[in-house]
């Protein structure tokens, strides 16, 4: 039987805001643990919960960027369990009243194909604390720095049909959140968390199989290979004849496969109620409105800008605009380069293998925007060759100068006067008989020798199209002349 | 009346009553949701749903960090501590 797989995401959008949803601690990562926990977070008795400003208009924004309906009126519930690293003992989140409803994201695979992913809604909650298991003997070590960090909780209908669809979606939606800067997109640090919502069914079916629900990927690999997993384990016990249990399981990456979380199996159970300590939350037409109005370009449309006004290939495009930070750094580059195919090849070649070799970020990248810039324009008005341009490139990395002072202080000029190139070609051909004989005996490839020796008698100054031009027409013409 | 699983409600609360509260409990539970039945028979058809009983809207806190945590006072009143964390019985996940 074909199998048809059915998911849905969650994904938890850790909001880049200074201070935490409800109190005035530090979100930070990072911090000496519980240094960052103070009596808001911590649940003790007296405290109360007073809601982060740029939390909301952060949601709001989010909203705006994919086409969702935003709630004027929403309300923050109380969802009820209990567990070490959430001392109140429950979390506050939004239950039916969520700020955001539903919206639409639109993802692109790799053969061009486009799907429109339906988000049923996104809501503010607030996150818990972390458990360390491993380090103490017989007890479980708490740390509350992350308890009450926002968090924006984005869940999809189940429109996604592949693990490959669902890593589209979540990386869409990593460049979206980037793009309006209201997360660091950190995946390692936990910044976008994704739980997935898996079925099968068989093809053509239309009521849905029974799904189970995969906790806490943190990585683009891990979500395809955790839903890859789990479709498989349910078309396995489907094909054996069994039925797919619901439950709550973990994916382990070092072994590859889900497990059951036994713990998960009878709480499912969180009474939800508002919750007293915060009245609803009333958002004005004209504050959304502004919301509205100070969106960036997002990056669908900052995509079909770049192929359609600049002519990149869909590729280049999608690889240029994926990150804010290099398309940004791509444009202002852009702007002394004037020539877009050119800077694409810099930025996506030497300059991205530079800082991958640095470790660095594109915001910290060495060689400022312009500088780039005039070295690929230095290429087009053949000042320098693509070779050298190499070498400059190196050396603004290293802060050597600008590019022209490097340039000049190298002696990189590109040798393009055609007389003084004509004079090494006669000599390399007076000190090279018998390669001149082989050439005109039609051994045409021995023009790379020629070419080889005038780059080594220039020191790589030569522009190379015009020593072909000119070798060929001295191996040529004399050749002629001797006839 | 609806039929109340004690044993349930205990778990979910983190709660273990021995048999005699058990019925104590039960007891207690039944005369509040005959109340909330009572409740339930008015027709509030018309009435918009009420989250709080305050006419008033959430106020907003500028994004600005306020608190300085003085953790060693924090966890004076933790049964145990270690390395900055709270220390409590194993968590089995």
């Amino acid at each position: 039987m074909q199998w048809e797989p059915v998911i849905g995401l969650e994904v938890h959008v850790q909001l880049a805001t200074k201070s935490k949803i409800f109190s005035g601690a530090s979100p930070a990562f990072g911090g000496a643990p519980n240094a960052q926990a103070c009596p808001v977070d911590l649940g003790l008795p007296g405290v109360l919960p007073v809601l982060n400003a740029e939390a909301v208009r952060m949601a709001v924004m989010f909203g705006l960027a994919i086409n969702a309906t935003i709630y004027p009126y929403s309300i923050f519930d109380r969802k009820n369990y209990f567990y070490p690293d959430l001392p109140k003992g429950y979390q506050i989140s939004q239950f039916d009243h969520p700020i955001v409803g539903p919206g639409t994201l639109t993802i692109q695979m790799e053969n061009g194909d486009t799907h429109i992913i339906r988000i049923t809604r996104a809501h503010l909650e607030e996150d818990a604390g972390k458990s360390l298991h491993t380090a103490y003997a017989g007890m479980t070590g708490i740390d509350l720095n992350r308890t009450g960090t926002p968090l924006l909780e984005v869940v999809s209908e189940p429109d996604l049909r592949s693990p490959a669809q669902a890593v589209a979606y979540f990386k869409q939606l990593h460049a979206l959140v980037r793009y309006l800067k209201i997360c660091d997109g950190n995946l390692a640090e936990g910044s976008m968390r994704c739980d997935a919502n898996v079925s099968v069914r068989p093809l053509g079916a239309t009521e849905l199989g029974e799904r189970s629900e995969i906790k806490n990927i943190n990585s683009f690999r891990f979500v395809e290979k955790a839903i890859q997993f789990e479709i498989e384990r349910q078309i396995d016990i489907l094909e054996s004849g069994g039925k797919v249990k619901r439950d709550t399981r973990l994916y382990d990456s070092e072994r590859n496969e889900t497990r059951s979380m036994r713990s998960k199996e009878l709480s499912d159970d969180y009474r939800y109620f508002p919750d007293p300590d915060l009245l609803p939350v009333r958002l004005t037409l004209e504050f959304i409105a502004a919301v509205k109005a100070s969106l960036p370009e997002l990056p669908q449309a900052r995509k079909a800008r770049f192929t359609t006004e600049l002519k990149l290939s869909d590729y280049d495009a999608a690889w240029l605009t994926n990150d804010p930070a290099v398309a940004d750094y791509f444009e202002a580059v852009l702007a002394t380069a004037h020539d877009a195919k050119l800077t694409a090849n810099w930025i996506m070649g030497d300059a991205s293998a530079a800082l991958h070799r640095d470790d660095l970020e594109w915001t910290d990248c060495p060689v400022p925007a312009t500088e780039l810039g005039q070295l690929i324009a230095r290429i087009n008005d053949n000042t320098i060759s693509s070779k050298l341009a190499k070498t400059v490139f190196e050396a603004l990395w290293t802060k050597e100068g600008t590019v022209d002072e490097i340039i000049d202080a190298r002696g990189l000029r590109q040798l393009s006067d055609s007389g003084a190139l004509r004079g090494i070609i006669e000599k390399i051909m007076m000190d090279n008989p018998d390669q001149v004989a082989q050439y005109r005996a039609g051994k045409d490839r021995v023009l790379g020798f020629f070419v080889g020796q005038v780059m080594k008698a220039t020191q790589g100054k030569a522009n190379p199209g015009q020593v072909n031009e000119l070798l060929l027409d001295s191996l040529k013409r004399e050749k002629g002349s001797e006839e | 009346m609806a039929d109340i699983d004690i044993k349930h409600l205990c778990r979910l609360a983190q709660l273990a009553l021995n048999e005699t509260e058990h019925q104590a409990v039960r007891a207690d539970l039944e005369r509040i949701i005959a109340m909330v039945d009572q409740m339930q028979a008015m027709d509030t058809e018309d009435v918009e749903p009420l989250a709080h009983p305050l006419e008033a809207d959430q106020r907003l806190r500028p994004d600005e960090i306020t608190e300085v945590v003085d953790r060693d006072r924090y966890q004076r009143g933790a049964p145990a501590t270690r390395d900055g964390l709270y220390l409590v019985p194993r968590v089995v996940e």
